[in-house]
């Protein structure tokens, strides 16, 4: 829809087609800036590095960044340690994600259950989980398990919260319409509960690809053979600050990819919504 | 034999601050086709009265009677229209069309036919592909009231349903409609707090009291058989029934 707004239609004024010109050269030009300034820093690095004026022990330096990534890549590590990485993430977002949700539908299906569980909610939300790492390794072992369920422990909670936030704000009027027509509870769920919560979805998920990252980081810290996080921290103990530099920069590419893979995945959703309802 | 009984209905509920006695023995009936509408001071229970009718909600005592049988809960014979108009906004016009049925699983041949003629007779076909947003009011109005008679209920509730319109739409819609439910020969109950409305659409005016309601009279509305809700605002006889109600409103309070 937004293509065919910026695409130029034979009939346009001439005050329109220099309205949508100038948009665009703004746009490039705020792109430009975007890169160049990054351009610069880096560059600005470098110089400073070379020069001598910052310690590149400390703080490092782009070429060696490079040069970190470059053997990492040809012995073949580099990808060993981005996999686990993601892979925990994914696994402890989709968890995250499967068991949030289903909490918040049986919280929002019983009322009882949701009063219950109320002060619970409340103290686990604002628990710092990060504490919870001792406990969880001691229950799941030091491996793998206790990395993912670090995510999850993370993740959880604000999902159940937003979700069932989410389903209760949904319109009541619309919920009395259909039970005007006897449905179920199920039906209402289905029917009008969930479609009226594509949004907080999506925007719980956003959060929580986020959260996931942040609680696999924390794990790898704590116990790990491989990952990002491994990384970082074993380059930190041997004073390869190098290392520890190039991976925080892969982590900040991971995160943004897999950021954009959510907002990706919605946009297909509400594509495949607004031609199939 | 009347198609509705209402019998003998008291409703009274409790709430944090006390128990609200809303509804105080009300009794009526209706034949086929007619079109009855309530008017009562407001906050007097008409909307907890077509809720109790429409099944959403149980009487402390008294019944609701359909063809001599008492009715429990929503029944499939009775359509129910509240004041918004309640389109979901994720689902085309055809889609919305088909929520009531899609809900009592009676999606087929047969009812998406009737569906289909329906939109094509009110002027809504060629929307069918467009979404809610996409309607001007009076036209959201119409697709809700079809959303309803899809699923051929023999009794319509509307609660305050044109209320939400502005006035100019509010006098096309509400002719739209009565000449619909006229032709589909449906048997309507409309609560409203517009007098005019209840004069210039209803067969007989049922006037409530203050709450607990009471039924105050069942007035008979006469403009011969050929009136419309616009035609009939302009023959002498309207502002005779609108004093004769307004002053019926009036002594109560």
């Amino acid at each position: 829809m937004d293509r065919r707004k910026s695409e130029a239609p034979a009939g346009l004024s001439k005050e329109r087609a220099e309205y949508l010109r100038r948009k665009k050269a703004r746009r490039r030009w705020v792109l430009c800036c975007q890169w160049g300034l990054l351009l610069l820093l880096v560059a600005l690095w470098e110089v400073l590095a070379r020069l001598g004026i910052i310690d590149s022990f400390i703080l490092s330096q782009p070429s060696r960044i490079w040069r970190t990534w470059a053997t990492m890549f040809v012995e073949g590590e580099l990808w060993l340690h981005l996999w686990v990485t993601v892979y925990e993430t994914l696994v402890g977002f989709l968890l995250g994600v499967l068991l949030g949700v289903g909490l918040a539908i049986l919280l929002w299906w019983s009322d009882f259950v949701a009063k219950v569980s109320e002060p619970y909610l409340v103290v686990l939300n604002s628990l710092p989980k990060i504490a919870l790492g001792p406990v969880i390794i001691i229950i799941v072992g030091a491996g793998t398990e206790a990395i993912i369920f670090m995510a999850l422990a993370i993740s959880l909670i604000v999902t159940v919260l937003e979700m069932l936030g989410g389903f209760r704000r949904t319109d009541r009027d619309a919920i009395r319409m259909a039970a005007t027509f006897g449905a179920t509870k199920s039906q209402i769920f289905r029917k009008i509960v969930l479609p009226s919560n594509i949004g907080t979805l999506f925007g719980s998920l956003k959060i929580n690809i986020g959260l996931s990252l942040v609680g696999v980081i924390a794990g790898e810290f704590l116990v790990s053979k491989a990952g990002l996080g491994y990384l970082i921290v074993y380059g930190g103990q041997v004073f390869k600050l190098d290392l520890v530099m190039a991976s925080v920069i892969i982590l900040s590419a991971v995160a943004a990819l897999m950021y954009e893979g959510v907002v990706l995945l919605q946009r297909l959703v509400m594509k495949h919504r607004a031609t199939t309802e | 034999m009347d198609l509705l009984r209402v019998q003998d209905i008291t409703e009274s509920y409790q709430a944090e601050n006390g128990e609200i006695f809303a509804l105080d023995h009300i009794s009526f009936s209706m034949g086929k086709g007619e079109f009855l509408s309530i008017v009562g001071p407001s906050g007097c229970g008409k909307s907890t009265l077509l809720s109790i009718i429409a099944g959403l909600l149980p009487p402390s005592s008294g019944s609701i009677l359909l063809d001599g049988q008492e009715v429990h809960g929503v029944d499939p014979r009775i359509g129910y229209m509240l004041q918004k108009d309640n389109l979901l906004e994720w689902r085309s016009i055809w889609k919305n069309v088909l929520f009531g049925l899609e809900v009592r699983r009676q999606v087929n041949e047969e009812t998406t036919r009737r569906a289909r003629r329906l939109l094509q007779s009110y002027g809504l076909w060629e929307f069918r592909e467009k979404y809610p947003s996409q309607l001007s009011g009076g036209m959201r109005q119409r697709a809700a009231l079809i959303r309803t008679l899809a699923t051929s209920p023999e009794i319509l509730l509307l609660d305050e349903a044109f209320s939400a319109l502005d006035y100019q739409t509010r006098l096309t819609v509400t002719d739209d409609v009565y000449r619909i439910l006229k032709k589909e020969r449906i048997t309507t109950i409309m609560v409203t707090h517009d007098i005019p409305e209840s004069i210039s659409m209803g067969d007989r005016v049922l006037i409530l009291t203050r709450r607990p309601a009471q039924v105050r009279e069942l007035l008979e509305i006469d403009f011969g058989p050929e009136r419309t809700p616009l035609t009939c605002r302009g023959d002498p006889r309207f502002s005779r029934y609108f004093d004769h109600i307004w002053k019926e409103l009036k002594s109560d309070g």
